[in-house]
C-alpha cells in the first residue's frame, strides 16, 4: 500500500526578487555592459537578469579588493575581523529561510536540503571561521601567520551559497580580501550575500561579487593583481587553472571532481547501508563532487542489497523543489541534463543494465529519474567518468583487498564510504583508500570543523577545520 | 516638581538559573569608592555553596554533551547580551571606583574576551587533541574532555577579571561555581542577569557573593567539586584551599598575578580539561 502526499509547498513570498542585479564591487552594486538571465530549472521561468562582468569589471574589483586589503582589512586586528564575521553569521541565520528558498528556485535542489543542510552549514561555517580570526597564532602555522592578499575565488552551482561560505569565511578570517565569481546558473544567493555584507557594514572592497560565465572566471584567475586562486568545479577546468597559474607565484587550491566508491561489506547493516547509498548518490540530485557514485557490494550480499536499494528508490519523490516532501529536485541546467543523459546512454551501449523506479517527471524543467546500473565493468564510462547526476553504478567484489583495489582504480580521490560492523576493518580500509574524506557507516557528512578536499586529480588543499586556514596564510 | 525617585535593584545570588537570597538571610553592605551606600549584597553561606555545587553537578553532563558549535553559539549570545547592557556595566564599574574611560575600556575588553572564548568551543580539540603514531596496527587518538564541576575564586577585577576566569572554564563543557569579587560583587550579579537571558542552561554557571575567606574553603574541600581556580584567593587562603583540594585530588589552578589586558592564551582552558586516549585495532 502506498500513501498519497498532498502538496506541501514552501512559500516563495519570503523572497523578494528584483528584475535585475548588478555586480557588487567596492561596497556598491554597479551595472555591467552585458547581462544574462538566470532561470528556475524546475520551471524554466526567468528569475532575473544578472550582470556579466567583463575584463574591466574584474580590474575594478581586484583594485577595490587590493585597496581594502592594504588600508583596512589587512591591518585590522583579528578580534575586529572576527566580529564582522560573527555579524555575517548571525545575518545569515536571521535570513536563512529566505536564502533557502532563493537557493532552491535558482538551483533546483529540494527545499528540505537547502533549509536543513545548506543554510545551517553556511551559517556555521562563518561562525566557525569567525572564531579563528583572533586565534591564528594557535592554529599551528607559526607564531605570526600573515594573510596572502587578494583572493580570486570561483565556485560551482551545486551548493552555491555553501561553496561561497567555504571560500569567503576562511579567506576573510585570515585577513585576505576576496573577489568571488558564482556559477553562471546560480548567481542569486551570492548577490543576496552581497546585501548581507552591506548590512554587516563590512568595509567596501573586502568582498566583491562578480557574476558571469567562464570568461569572467578566466579573467579573474588570470588577473595579475590576484595573490591566491581558489576554485571548486570540474577537474578539466581545474587543470586549465593550474596551467594558467603556473609560474605566476599565485597560491592555488583546487577542489575538483570525484568518483567515490561506497563499499558495502557482507557484515554491514544493510538497511542502514541502503540509506547511506541513497543519501550518497541521490542527495542534491547527485550534483555532489563527493557523491558515492560507485557502489561496491560484496558478492555474497549484492543481490539482497540491490533488492532493498530498489525498493527504497521506489519511494523517492522527484518533483517540485519547493515541496517539503520532495527528495530529488530538478537537474540544474539543460546542459547538465544532456551530459547525464549522454553518459547514461553510454552505460546501456557498453552493456550495463539500467533500472529506474516508475517515476512521473514534470513536463517543464530539467528532470532525471533516480537511476541504477548493474553489471557495470570497471572499463565502462559510467564507472570511470563523473556523471554529476542521480546515477549509481554498481560493481561487486569478493575480498576486502579487491574492494580497496577497485575503489582506488580511478584518477579521482575525493571521498569514499565504508559499510561494515567491524571497527578494525573500517580503519584497515580507511588506511588504504586514496581519498581525502572517508565516511564509515555514514555518507555525505559535512561540518565546518572537519577538513574536506581531495587526493590525486580531485584537487589539492583542504577546506574546513583548522587545516582550511592554511590555504589563506603564509 | 520633585525629581523622580529611582527603583533600586535587589542583588541576590545566582544558583541553578534562579536568583535566591542567601539561605542564611545575611547581607553585606556594598559602598561605592566614596563610601556612599550602593546595595546590600547577599552574603552566601556554606549551604549556598553546597546548593550551587548540586546545581552545577546536575547541569554538567548535559552541558558537556552539547556540541562545541552549540556551546559556542550560546556563549556568543552572552556577548551579544553583554553588549546590550554596556551602559549598565560601565555605571557599575564606576561605582566600583573606575573612571569613566577606564570603565568603558574594561567593559569593551570583557565583551571581546567573551567573544574570544566563545570561538574556542569547537576549536580547542583541534589544538589540544591529536592522532598518535603508535608502533603497531592501532588507530590511537586523544581528545580533551571537561573535568566536571569547577570552583572559581574570582579576582577583584570585577568584570574583565571575572569574565577572564569564568569563560575558559565553561566553554569546554565544565560547569562553574564562582565566588565573586568581595570588594566589588555587584557586576557579577548583573552578569548573572545576562547569563539568565542568554540560553545558558540553569546551573552551568552559579555566582555567589560574600566573604571569600568563608566560602573558598568549603568549595575547596567539597567532595563533588573536581577542580578549583584560586586566582582570586590571597596567598594564605590559597595555600589552605590547595591543601583541602588535595583530599579528592582536585585540579588546582593557581596562577601568579594576572594582566587581564594581555592575550589570555589557552592555559585557563587546558587547566580544566582531561585528555582521553582511545585505542582501536586496525585490520581486516
Amino acid at each position: 500500500m502506498s500513501f498519497e502526499y498532498a502538496p506541501a509547498p514552501e512559500s516563495r513570498d519570503i523572497v523578494d526578487l528584483k528584475p535585475s542585479y548588478g555586480l557588487y564591487v567596492d561596497g556598491e552594486f554597479v551595472e555591467a555592459k552585458n547581462t544574462f538571465k538566470t532561470i528556475n530549472p524546475a520551471t524554466e521561468e526567468t528569475l532575473a537578469e544578472v550582470a556579466e562582468a567583463g575584463a574591466d569589471d574584474v580590474d575594478r574589483a581586484v583594485a577595490a579588493a587590493r585597496r581594502a586589503y592594504d588600508t583596512v582589512w589587512g591591518p585590522m586586528p583579528g578580534a575586529e575581523r572576527a566580529k564582522y564575521l560573527f555579524r555575517i553569521a548571525r545575518l545569515i541565520q536571521e535570513r536563512s529561510r529566505e536564502l533557502a528558498v532563493l537557493e532552491s528556485i535558482d538551483n533546483g535542489k529540494p527545499i528540505r536540503e537547502s533549509r536543513d543542510v545548506d543554510l545551517p552549514l553556511v551559517a556555521a561555517h562563518f561562525f566557525y571561521y569567525a572564531g579563528w580570526a583572533d586565534k591564528l597564532p594557535y592554529a599551528g602555522f607559526g607564531p605570526d601567520p600573515r594573510p596572502l592578499g587578494v583572493a580570486g575565488q570561483v565556485i560551482p552551482w551545486n551548493f552555491p551559497l555553501l561553496m561561497l561560505a567555504w571560500k569567503i569565511a576562511p579567506a576573510l578570517a585570515c585577513g585576505n580580501t576576496v573577489v568571488l565569481k558564482p556559477a553562471e546558473t546560480t548567481p542569486l544567493t551570492a548577490l543576496a550575500f552581497a546585501e548581507i555584507c552591506a548590512q554587516a557594514e563590512l568595509p567596501p572592497g573586502v568582498v566583491n561579487i562578480l557574476t558571469g560565465a567562464g570568461e569572467t572566471g578566466r579573467a579573474l584567475v588570470e588577473h595579475p593583481g590576484v595573490d591566491k586562486v581558489a576554485f571548486t568545479g570540474s577537474t578539466e577546468v581545474g587543470r586549465q587553472i593550474a596551467r594558467s597559474v603556473a609560474g605566476t607565484g599565485k597560491r592555488l587550491t583546487l577542489e575538483l571532481g570525484g568518483k567515490a566508491a561506497n563499499i558495502v561489506f557482507d557484515d554491514a547493516p544493510l538497511d542502514q547501508a541502503v540509506e547511506g547509498i541513497v543519501n550518497g548518490i541521490f542527495f542534491n540530485q547527485g550534483h555532489v563532487c563527493c557523491a558515492g557514485s560507485r557502489l561496491l557490494a560484496q558478492e555474497s550480499v549484492a543481490d539482497e542489497l540491490l533488492d532493498r536499494l530498489k525498493a527504497r528508490m521506489a519511494t523517492l519523490r522527484v518533483g517540485d523543489p519547493l515541496d517539503k516532501n520532495t527528495d530529488v529536485g530538478a537537474i540544474n541546467s539543460a546542459a547538465q541534463l544532456a551530459k547525464i543523459r549522454e553518459l547514461s546512454d553510454s552505460g546501456e551501449v557498453e552493456g550495463a543494465t539500467r533500472w529506474s523506479p516508475a517515476c512521473e517527471l514534470p513536463e517543464r524543467g530539467f528532470w532525471f529519474a533516480p537511476t541504477v546500473f548493474t553489471g557495470v565493468a570497471a572499463s565502462h564510462r559510467i564507472a570511470r567518468e563523473e556523471i554529476f547526476g542521480p546515477v549509481l553504478s554498481v560493481l561487486t567484489f569478493r575480498t576486502p583487498a579487491e574492494a580497496v583495489e577497485k575503489a582506488n582504480n580511478t584518477p579521482y580521490g575525493l571521498s569514499a564510504g565504508i559499510w561494515t560492523d567491524k571497527g578494525s576493518r573500517i580503519l584497515w580500509a580507511a588506511e588504504r583508500l586514496r581519498a581525502g574524506v572517508v565516511w564509515a557507516n555514514t555518507f555525505n557528512k559535512f561540518d565546518p570543523a572537519s577538513p574536506f578536499g581531495g587526493y590525486k586529480e580531485s584537487g589539492f588543499g583542504r577546506e574546513g577545520g583548522r587545516h582550511g586556514l592554511e590555504a589563506y596564510l603564509r | 516638581m520633585s525629581e523622580r525617585l529611582s527603583v533600586r535593584k535587589t542583588y541576590k545570588l545566582f544558583i541553578g538559573g534562579a536568583f535566591p537570597r542567601s539561605e542564611s538571610g545575611r547581607t553585606v553592605i556594598v559602598n561605592d569608592a566614596k563610601g556612599r551606600f550602593l546595595a546590600n549584597a547577599a552574603r552566601a553561606s556554606r549551604k549556598d555553596v553546597r546548593d550551587a555545587v548540586v546545581a552545577a553537578r546536575k547541569a554538567q553532563a548535559g552541558w558537556a554533551a552539547r556540541t562545541g558549535y552549540n556551546r559556542g553559539q550560546i556563549l556568543y549570545r552572552v556577548a551579544e547580551m553583554l553588549e546590550g547592557r554596556r551602559g549598565q556595566f560601565v555605571e557599575e564599574l564606576r561605582g566600583a571606583g573606575l573612571g569613566k574611560t577606564a570603565a568603558a575600556v574594561e567593559v569593551d575588553a570583557a565583551i571581546d574576551r567573551w567573544v574570544w572564548y566563545a570561538g574556542w568551543a569547537d576549536k580547542i580539540a583541534q589544538v589540544t587533541g591529536s592522532a598518535n603514531a603508535v608502533s603497531g596496527p592501532f588507530f590511537n587518538f586523544s581528545t580533551p574532555e571537561p573535568t566536571g564541576v569547577v570552583g572559581v575564586i574570582a579576582p577583584d577585577s570585577p568584570l574583565l577579571g571575572l569574565v577572564s576566569v569564568l569563560a575558559p572554564v565553561v566553554v569546554t563543557g565544565n560547569t562553574a561555581v564562582v565566588v565573586a569579587s568581595e570588594s566589588a560583587p555587584l557586576p557579577a550579579i548583573t552578569l548573572a542577569e545576562v547569563l539568565a537571558t542568554s540560553d545558558v542552561p540553569g546551573g552551568v554557571i552559579n555566582l555567589l557573593t560574600g566573604h571569600r575567606a568563608e566560602l573558598a574553603p568549603w568549595l575547596a574541600s567539597h567532595q563533588d567539586v573536581n577542580a578549583i581556580d584560586l586566582t582570586g584567593a590571597p596567598g594564605d587562603l590559597a595555600a589552605d584551599c590547595e591543601r583541602a583540594a588535595a583530599d579528592n585530588l582536585k585540579r588546582v589552578h593557581r596562577p601568579g598575578d594576572a594582566d587581564w589586558s594581555a592575550d589570555p592564551g589557552t592555559a585557563r582552558m587546558t587547566a580544566f580539561l582531561e585528555t582521553k586516549t582511545v585505542w582501536h585495532p586496525v585490520g581486516v
